[in-house]
């Protein structure tokens, strides 16, 4: 059966299997050329192995709650949605969270991923208290800080390469509300949006939203974002009893794919024009719901099918911080001259990261989306060496396309990985179509 | 603060586990059981973190009639609710040579159920109130040669919740028969089922809650499956016992 990522591109004919019990899962891991799959969110082929897919969803039960510290262990197959459905509602919310809430906790671990707050609080590796972790061997092992370290640091954003993550223990962080106060900044272009969060480094969380169809002056033109936890009593009043709930908002779905003109230059312009428009209207402070702020796009429900049947990529690299002003200037300039303007194109600051092959360091991370065609896969492999010549990387959670090449020059990394992984027999137990595309 | 106690029967199925959570969520402790009721420990530990409600443990067979009495006797309460969601569909091929496979689903589908809920009926009889469900088929609805020995036992069961609903009609007591097609469980895995008919687990359980919340009597998980099964009993038997279906 055929099966991609969450940008339906590529689609690749295979194997899965979807054990139920830990025996079977250990006999399915033993076959060899084996990934683990969550709730497929990665992008690309992150979680495909046309040999040996293993769906992971039978494994999903939380395991223990400490309510003095706010540790939770669960196994591997537990949604981000659910922890916080069950726990904000107790005064805990994720320590670090992506831009989706239905990725699973094996998945966030695999892709260390990171949320808004990475300039404060890091990736997700720093909310890890300990994970186990089905090995080559077909043994258990529990890795940590501080107990077989080397395999726990390249288990951290090793894509699954590892082993496959059975349990973990995550340190959630103490909340007060579901509320974020949030205040916006219109940022004239790419320089002032830098300088927005050179000045932001106090606030919690950060981001901003690029209008990638402007060009001249006003390249980069963008809101920058910032957001801090709300105290109890600075909730809306009628929510002000009960802080930590927010009521249940009606979802919006893409029934099914759009065909592909929907999305051209011209749709995206106005899209674009009309955010724009109103996050200057919304500019200051403004209180958002927890939902609305950390996960815009899960109100729609398969939002990926607006694409069309091709699917969609997305381009998403980090420059260093010497070299990000002049390599942002390249890449947008390089996109809106392609006329390819992406829906969401994101800018974050990420703080200092030291971590064996986790995708942050210290510098900028840019995020688009484009429809797949000739001429974005064209425009995407420019702007990965855009990202090369300015000493950047790319993040493969987001990654569905990028050749052996470019990869290998962005990430000297890589042959450290692969040593590692042969020493542990973990080559040949464990790859994905990615890991396979990539040399990895 | 529960809302009351919810008794799971043959907990270990995907739709009973579905179940589970469903009325959990809604704030009900849950009661679950099955055979080897200690590989539940982990699904114990996971209901009560995510709903703060009290789960508890009890080894039951439903094939073991003589034990039901008892098993119901040792609950540490008598639940407000029951769902039965015991059921083995066996294979058909070996259902028509081996007449002990037969036997098995027939047992498993007819008479374990309905001892058990006959048990709970006489308890919730005498307190005057509670709810029975039922987790029939529509494959009880009409005998078909492709599995028509697990399908007499569901319209066994079919036709015992409707007479047990008739006699408790007025004790207080209510019994909902639930009539799911295709589900996407352990019993249907490598089976190749058409997505439009085929519901989710927790479909099913969230028609179960909504069911019980409402007091329906009989209801069809997907709504199609009742326009299917009107005309399936409809095809006239001289007609009917041609076709392959």
């Amino acid at each position: 059966m055929t099966l991609s990522g969450w940008g339906r591109y590529p689609r690749i004919d295979a194997k899965q299997s979807a054990p139920r019990n830990f025996e079977a899962l250990r006999a399915q891991v033993l076959q060899g050329n084996a990934i683990a799959r969550g709730n497929g969110r990665a992008y690309g082929d992150s979680a495909v192995s046309a040999q040996n897919t293993i769906h992971m969803k039978h494994f999903n039960r939380m395991l223990a709650f400490d309510t003095e510290r706010g540790q939770l262990v669960a196994e591997a197959g537990v949604l981000l949605a659910d922890i916080i459905d069950a726990f904000l509602p107790r005064g805990w919310f994720p320590s670090i969270t992506p831009g989706t809430k239905f990725v699973t906790l094996g998945g966030m671990i695999a892709a260390d991923v990171h949320g808004k707050n990475h300039h404060k609080d890091g990736s997700f590796a720093n909310c890890v208290n300990w994970i186990e972790l089905l090995t080559s061997a077909g043994r258990i092992e529990r890795c940590s800080a501080t107990e077989n370290t080397e395999l726990f640091e390249w288990t951290l954003g090793g894509m699954g390469l590892t082993g496959i993550v059975l349990r973990a223990a995550i340190q959630l962080r103490p909340v007060s509300s579901a509320w974020i106060e949030q205040r916006t900044l219109v940022a004239e272009n790419i320089s002032h949006a830098i300088e927005l969060f050179e000045q932001s480094h106090d606030a919690t969380y950060s981001v901003a939203w690029i209008d990638c169809l402007q060009q001249g002056k006003s390249m980069g033109r963008s809101l920058v974002m910032l957001g801090e936890h709300a105290e109890a009593a600075a909730v809306p009043s009628q929510y002000r009893k009960t802080p930590l709930q927010i009521s249940l908002k009606r979802k919006l779905s893409i029934p099914a794919e759009f065909p592909s003109w929907v999305l051209n230059s011209l749709s995206v312009r106005a899209f674009n024009a009309l955010y724009y428009w109103n996050g200057q209207r919304n500019r200051g402070q403004q209180l958002v719901d927890w939902d609305s702020y950390f996960y815009p796009l899960d109100a729609i429900q398969g939002w990926n099918k607006i694409y069309g049947r091709r699917g969609f990529a997305q381009f998403q690299c980090v420059l260093p911080l010497q070299q990000a002003d002049e390599g942002l200037r390249a890449l947008l300039s390089a996109i809106a001259s392609a006329g390819a303007g992406s829906f969401l194109a994101v800018l974050k600051r990420f703080g200092a990261q030291d971590s064996r092959f986790s995708f942050p360091m210290e510098g900028y991370t840019l995020a688009l989306d484009f429809p797949v065609n000739r001429n974005t896969l064209a425009l995407m492999e420019h702007l990965d060496s855009i990202t090369v010549q300015h000493g950047g990387r790319f993040y493969l959670a987001k990654d569905s396309r990028m050749s052996r090449d470019m990869f290998q020059q962005s990430e000297p990394r890589a042959q450290d990985y692969s040593s590692y992984r042969n020493s542990e027999a973990a080559s040949a137990a464990f790859g994905s179509a990615q890991s396979e595309r990539l040399g990895l | 603060m529960s809302k009351g106690t919810v008794l799971i029967l043959g907990a270990r199925s995907d739709i009973a586990m579905a179940a589970a959570h469903r009325f959990a969520t809604g704030g009900y402790d849950i009661q679950l059981a099955a055979r080897k009721a200690d590989s539940l420990t982990t699904d114990k530990s996971d209901i009560e973190l995510r709903y703060q409600v009290t789960v508890t443990l009890h080894e039951f067979d439903a094939l073991d009639i003589a034990s039901h009495n008892a098993f119901v006797e040792q609950l540490p309460a008598l639940p407000e609710i029951a769902v039965c969601a015991v059921g083995y569909m066996g294979e058909q091929s070996e259902n028509e040579r081996d007449v002990q496979a037969a036997s098995l689903v027939m047992r498993s589908n007819y008479e374990g159920p309905a001892s058990i809920l006959a048990v709970l009926a006489n308890r919730f009889d005498e307190r005057g109130s509670g709810c029975l469900v039922g987790i029939s088929s529509v494959a009880g609805e009409r005998g078909r040669a492709t599995n028509y020995v697990y399908g007499s036992a569901k319209a066994g069961f079919t036709a015992f919740l409707s007479g047990l609903r008739n006699r408790l009609a007025k004790r207080g007591v209510h019994v909902i028969t639930v009539l799911p097609g295709f589900v996407t469980t352990k019993m249907t895995e490598g089976m190749d089922l058409p997505a439009k008919l085929t519901a989710q687990p927790a479909k099913v359980a969230n028609t179960v809650f909504n069911a019980v919340q409402k007091k329906q009597n009989i209801v069809y998980v997907k709504p199609i499956w009742q326009l299917i099964m009107m005309i399936i009993r409809n095809i006239p038997e001289r007609v009917f016992k041609e076709l392959r279906l």
